[in-house]
């Protein structure tokens, strides 16, 4: 018997399917803008196998709280943080600057 | 509602970072919102990626829609030529038509009345999303993924399509490397119809081969 990860649900049972569409949000076509960008000829930081195999390395728990783009997020900011395209401090103060400036416009987290 | 309608749509053409975006005004922002807006900043800042690029992307992907497929799939219905060359190479025959669908092969699987296509990816959410789109919520869902390999009948008919059962079904699994659409079966009745008629036919699902293209009215 083979070991399954968790991505890896082909054959598996599960329920009906959801007829579910979506109207991407602005923020997630942007995600896909910036993979995208990032994954041409002259900048090649990140390639399909490796963003998904950054989404498979996420864990069972996390793969199944975040929704697609935020996974896509996760997944591409390691491999750039990997990659050394950006540091963990220079991250981590720029995301504070955008939630303070987001808050100060008025903005609120779910 | 189309994708285009969206929230804050007209936003996207505005310059530079984005300090305040509707989609975060109406329902609060999360921590992976934060994460993305500010590697998109920390890219531009280090002059890695440009504003203009990040628009154009964004536009790029907006102009993707069902419609430039079912194009594709209409001409191959009235030029037979045509589409013998689409089952050979989609992406050289959707660029006959000025459609650039990037450097990923894409295989059309053709819908005959022995055979039914259906394209899934297991993995993740594999599309052939320069010619069609961005995939429906749907498509990337654990049930979809799943079953389709396992029950594909059962799947089709939970979309209303019922396949009879002396017709056989293809599951295709696509993966980061090929890409499938599947190429539906032109409607009886269409004999005389000009290829921007057809097109009105090819509804998305058909090209995912959970329905089949919509009956002339």
């Amino acid at each position: 018997m083979t070991i399954r990860r968790h991505h890896d649900m082909g054959g598996l049972d599960a329920g009906t399917v959801e007829p579910v569409e979506h109207d991407y949000a602005i923020w997630e076509k942007r995600v896909d803008a910036i993979v995208k960008l990032m994954s041409t000829e002259d900048r090649p930081y990140l390639s399909t196998d490796e963003l998904r195999r950054g989404i498979e390395e996420l864990g069972p728990g996390v793969y199944d709280e975040l929704n697609y783009y935020e996974r896509w997020i996760s997944s591409a900011t390691n491999l750039m943080l990997e990659k050394g395209v950006f540091s963990v401090k220079e991250l981590g103060r720029k995301m504070a600057d955008v939630e303070s400036r987001w808050q100060a416009a008025g903005a609120k987290p779910q | 509602m189309s994708p285009h309608d969206g929230p804050g749509h007209d936003h996207e053409h505005d310059h530079g970072p984005h300090p305040y975006q509707p989609d975060i005004e109406d329902s609060g922002y999360t921590e992976r919102m934060v994460m993305a807006q500010a590697v998109e900043e920390l890219l531009i800042e280090k002059g890695i990626i440009t504003a203009d690029e990040m628009r154009a992307q964004v536009e790029l992907m907006d102009s993707r829609e069902p419609a430039l497929g079912a194009k594709v799939v209409a001409r191959a219905w009235a030029d037979p030529a045509f589409k013998q060359r689409l089952l050979e190479d989609v992406n050289k025959a959707a660029a006959e038509m000025d459609i650039d669908t990037g450097h990923i092969p894409i295989r059309a699987v053709e819908n005959t009345p022995d055979v039914h296509n259906v394209i899934v990816c297991t993995l993740c959410s594999c599309y052939p999303r320069l010619l069609i789109g961005l995939p429906p919520d749907w498509y990337k869902s654990r049930a979809y993924r799943s079953r389709t390999v396992r029950e594909p009948r059962v799947v089709l008919a939970e979309f209303g399509t019922e396949i009879a059962d002396d017709v056989e079904v293809r599951v295709h699994d696509s993966t980061a490397d090929l890409r499938y659409m599947v190429l539906p079966m032109r409607p009886a009745g269409t004999d005389d119809w000009d290829e921007d008629r057809l097109a009105e036919l090819v509804n998305r699902d058909s090209m995912i081969g959970v329905s089949l293209a919509s009956e002339p009215k």
